[in-house]
């Protein structure tokens, strides 16, 4: 008999804690793997997998509107399936988790000198429930009456009756359940993204010596674990209303001659349960990209961020002020017109903290040395096309304004613009830039460039006309534009231009895609750090780099994230973990 | 150095774009001008706000664009200048905000000689009901809505005999007079919306919504639904039509009254409307079932 001493069934504490966690085998390295990066890249694998599917969906609306009758198979009943998952699928399943599941966990560990996320387990969890959650979303296309049509936002009553596709078949209970899974799945990671930022952070690394992008993504988790449980409530009482015939949401209702049995719901309390996260879910999206951005701007200028206090409290500032402007998406919803002024002022107020963001960006290229990088090209395009489409979200929250606005293309046109465009334009500015570290070769930068013009140019030309559709007074959510006195012929020409773009922008997307693949194998050797950067993800001693990302030891951090072109050091950039004053510290070349 | 010219080119071309393309708003027929007038101001502020930023930006762009020996300058910080940034940005916005909110106030304050008119939609049509002589609306009820009760109108509420009842027809209007419209749904959201009349607001179901305007020409508008209300959305059309005073009291007098719809000896004429309302309910139905029947 052998005696079990503690010493035996401890390891011993020389033993480096990351040391246990190592996989051992192909399946816990590649596929159950409780590394955040590898996690980070089935999240973001998945992510943009579903999101393929989105942007077919959005071609086959945009066969509709710029050519209607021309393709009998869309149905008004198809179209606003086509609609519903779409925007479904672009806010929540690529967004969200692009943004929170592929960059979070990938830059967070890294940038705050952590091993891995602080529950690493949990962690794997998070992305194999995010999995499911697709997968049940997908199954809604093969159920008996196909997934539901009632717009992204699920507005009940209609979202549960028979005049919506889905509504009393499997798709509205396949949609629920699919995003119940979801916020599920996200609060697992989320936590993780939480915990790891405020105790996983190395030597050194303090609060304001964060990166922007952990700032961003750490405040759009925060914001998302309070938000994503009003839309979880939402989801369960609609659930019920639909299956067990409760009137949660449901008043009395006489469908198509029919009484129906609910009584005494309240159709407008989901409308404030479903943007009590709905309107911090932009920011969920935004603020990520605030933050990378600000990143991009400042290693592609080699200029310091301008203003870095102000950035961080501009990202708090919006995320706090950002729980309490959710109503002015209701404005015409008849709710009680005094609250229009409330949410007017606070929702005009957020303007304030976002161009104080938008004027240090273009302050940190103010004196910088601008690299037209394939990162900074993105970094532009997204400046511009957020201005823009921050700047019409001043037309829509200024409530009066809002009365002939709403409901029309006008919305279409801005939501796209600032939170569809803008933030993809910043994933797209992020892969190239982090794509070096994540593989160890740079993508092609022709393809790239043709990526890029095409994308930005093209997203524009789709968006920028379409406010004036909505001007006009066209209609949202239209299936078919016909018999309309106010659709004149030019506003059907106009609609058939910006399907054209959508098409070219959708095909740029496949050059992008066909790059992402090629470049793995093809693309030029990138070294550690190809961008000489400062902070810590490029100070790796291995690129891409292994379970644990430091070596033996964490790297201390010395210095903020942003000393660029500092007077008297001998390069421009200086990484956070060189000691010493300005331009004195031993050099460190990156691996 | 292509992305300067870019920047420079979306700011022109926006700019060309915005005075010069034939895509505008409809010419007002209501007194919703002041809607109109804060749309103008803010595409002054947000224009002149997005014109800078992005020649500002393309100027940068050109002029600190990397060249060999190139360095950038290190200014972390300039108090001072984001002061002055942040209080700029409030004028904008208190300049936005405040003749939005003066706006808003008129909007939600009906004028006390406005007319009441209900509007009632179900998916996918439009009916309408006038108060009769004593200027009253019956109260309602969804509950009792039937095939000989469309409006679910309560029958023992006196106000409401004398309502006037346009069922899945043509609504009037007498030009130049306030009017309240209260909304209402029998089974889904929907939204009452004429562009021309630049106001609107969703109808739901268990609740009784309004806004008011003044029609200010005569003239036939059509009307939309503005909130999602199923496949039939795109198809829920409706017909306004701003009568002159004379030419609106002539089609009142030809209207009939829930007491006269409901009566026995009017049987016969009341069965024809439920008729032509159902079928024009039908004709929908059948437009939508056509593709999904093949």
């Amino acid at each position: 008999m052998v005696d079990i001493t503690p010493a035996d069934a401890v390891p011993p504490a020389e033993v480096a804690e990351v040391e246990l966690y190592h996989p051992h085998s192909w399946w816990t390295k590649y596929v159950f793997s409780q590394d955040a990066k590898v996690i980070a890249i089935q999240y973001s694998a998945t992510a943009t997998a579903i999101g393929l599917v989105a942007l077919v969906l959005s071609w086959l609306m945009r066969l509709q509107l710029g050519f209607p009758g021309t393709f009998d198979f869309i149905t008004p009943e198809a179209y606003y399936q086509f609609i519903t998952v779409h925007g479904m699928i672009m806010v929540i399943y690529l967004l969200t988790a692009l943004f929170l599941g592929g960059f979070g966990n990938y830059l967070i560990p890294l940038m705050v000198g952590a091993r891995d996320m602080v529950f690493p387990y949990v962690n794997m969890l998070s992305y194999w429930v995010y999995l499911l959650a697709v997968l049940v979303l997908v199954s809604s296309f093969f159920a008996p009456g196909g997934p539901t049509g009632a717009g992204w936002t699920l507005y009940p009553p209609q979202a549960i009756m028979t005049g919506t596709p889905g509504g009393q078949d499997w798709g509205i209970i396949l949609m629920l359940s699919s995003l119940i899974l979801f916020i599920i799945g996200f609060t697992m990671g989320g936590l993780n993204y939480v915990v790891t930022v405020l105790q996983g952070r190395t030597r050194g690394m303090t609060l304001m010596r964060l990166p922007l992008t952990v700032w961003g993504i750490f405040t759009a988790t925060v914001m998302a674990l309070l938000a994503f449980p009003a839309l979880f409530v939402a989801c369960v009482m609609m659930l019920l209303d639909r299956v067990l015939g409760t009137s949660f949401f449901m008043p009395a209702i006489v469908e198509m001659g029919q009484q129906l049995q609910h009584n005494g719901g309240s159709p407008i309390l989901f409308q404030h349960l479903f943007w009590f996260f709905g309107h911090p879910e932009v920011y969920i999206v935004a603020l990520p990209a605030f933050g990378i951005v600000s990143d991009l701007i400042s290693t592609h200028a080699r200029k310091n961020i301008f203003g870095y206090r102000m950035m961080v409290w501009a990202i708090i500032a919006i995320g706090a002020l950002s729980f309490v402007v959710w109503a002015h998406h209701m404005y015409v919803s008849g709710m009680h017109p005094y609250f229009g002024f409330f949410f007017a002022t606070t929702t005009l107020i957020i303007a304030i903290p976002t161009a104080i963001k938008v004027y240090n960006w273009v302050l940190t290229l103010w004196r910088g040395d601008i690299h037209l990088t394939i990162p900074m090209l993105f970094a532009l395009a997204f400046i511009v096309t957020f201005v823009n489409g921050g700047l019409t979200g001043l037309f829509l929250g200024n409530v009066v304004v809002d009365v002939p606005l709403s409901d029309t293309m006008f919305v279409v046109a801005h939501f796209h613009m600032v939170m569809g465009v803008a933030p993809i334009l910043v994933i797209f500015g992020a892969i190239y830039h982090w794509y070096p570290k994540v593989t160890g070769r740079m993508l092609d930068e022709t393809l790239g460039r043709f990526h890029f013009w095409v994308t930005f140019l093209g997203a524009y030309l789709i968006f920028f006309p379409m406010h004036y559709l909505g001007l006009m007074g066209i209609p949202r959510r239209y299936a078919e534009l016909t018999d309309m006195t106010i659709m004149t012929e030019s506003a059907h020409h106009l609609n058939s231009f910006i399907s054209i773009m959508a098409f070219i922008v959708g095909f740029a997307q496949m050059v992008f895609l066909f790059n992402l693949i090629w470049s793995i194998r093809h693309g030029r050797q990138a070294g550690g750090n190809p961008w000489r950067a400062t902070t810590l993800e490029w100070q790796t001693p291995e690129t891409p780099p292994a379970h644990g990302n430091f070596g033996k030891e964490l790297p201390i951090v010395y210095r903020w994230a942003y000393d660029y072109s500092v007077p008297g050091a001998k390069q421009d950039f200086i990484p956070q973990n060189v000691p010493g004053s300005f331009g004195l510290g031993p050099s460190r070349e990156p691996a | 150095m292509a992305i300067a010219l870019v920047l420079v080119l979306v700011v022109v071309g926006s700019v060309v774009f915005h005075f010069l393309s034939p895509w505008w708003w409809t010419p007002i027929a209501s007194n919703w001008d002041y809607i109109d007038n804060t749309i103008i101001i803010s595409f002054w502020i947000t224009g002149v706000v997005f014109a800078a930023v992005v020649l500002f930006m393309a100027y940068c762009v050109f002029r600190f664009r990397h060249r060999e020996g190139n360095r950038a300058a290190y200014e972390p910080e300039n108090q001072r200048l984001e002061r002055w940034l942040t209080v700029v940005t409030a004028v904008g916005v208190t300049a936005l905000l405040v003749p939005g909110l003066f706006v808003w106030s008129r909007f939600v304050t009906v004028p006390s000689d406005a007319t009441e008119l209900e509007v009632v939609a179900q998916q996918w049509q439009w009916s309408f009901r006038l108060p009769g002589k004593d200027g009253k609306l019956g109260t309602s009820d969804t509950r009792i809505v039937s095939a000989e009760n469309p409006l679910g109108i309560v029958p023992s509420d006196p106000n409401g005999q004398d309502d006037i009842v346009v069922e899945a027809a043509d609504l009037h209007l007498p030009v130049g007079k306030p009017v309240k419209v209260l909304l209402r749904s029998i089974d889904v959201l929907h939204d009452f919306y004429i562009p021309e009349f630049r106001a609107k607001m969703d109808m739901i179901p268990g609740s009784v919504t309004y806004f008011w305007f003044t029609p200010t020409r005569t003239g036939t508008f059509q009307v939309l639904c503005a909130e999602l209300c199923g496949q039939g959305h795109p198809l829920m059309h409706g017909v306004a039509v701003v009568d002159t005073e004379q030419d609106y009291l002539a089609w009142v007098g030809q209207q009939q009254t829930f007491a006269q719809l409901s009566a026995p000896q009017k049987t016969g004429s009341a069965a024809r409307s439920t008729e032509s309302t159902t079928a024009s309910g039908l004709d929908v139905a059948a437009k939508l079932e056509t593709p999904e029947a093949r």
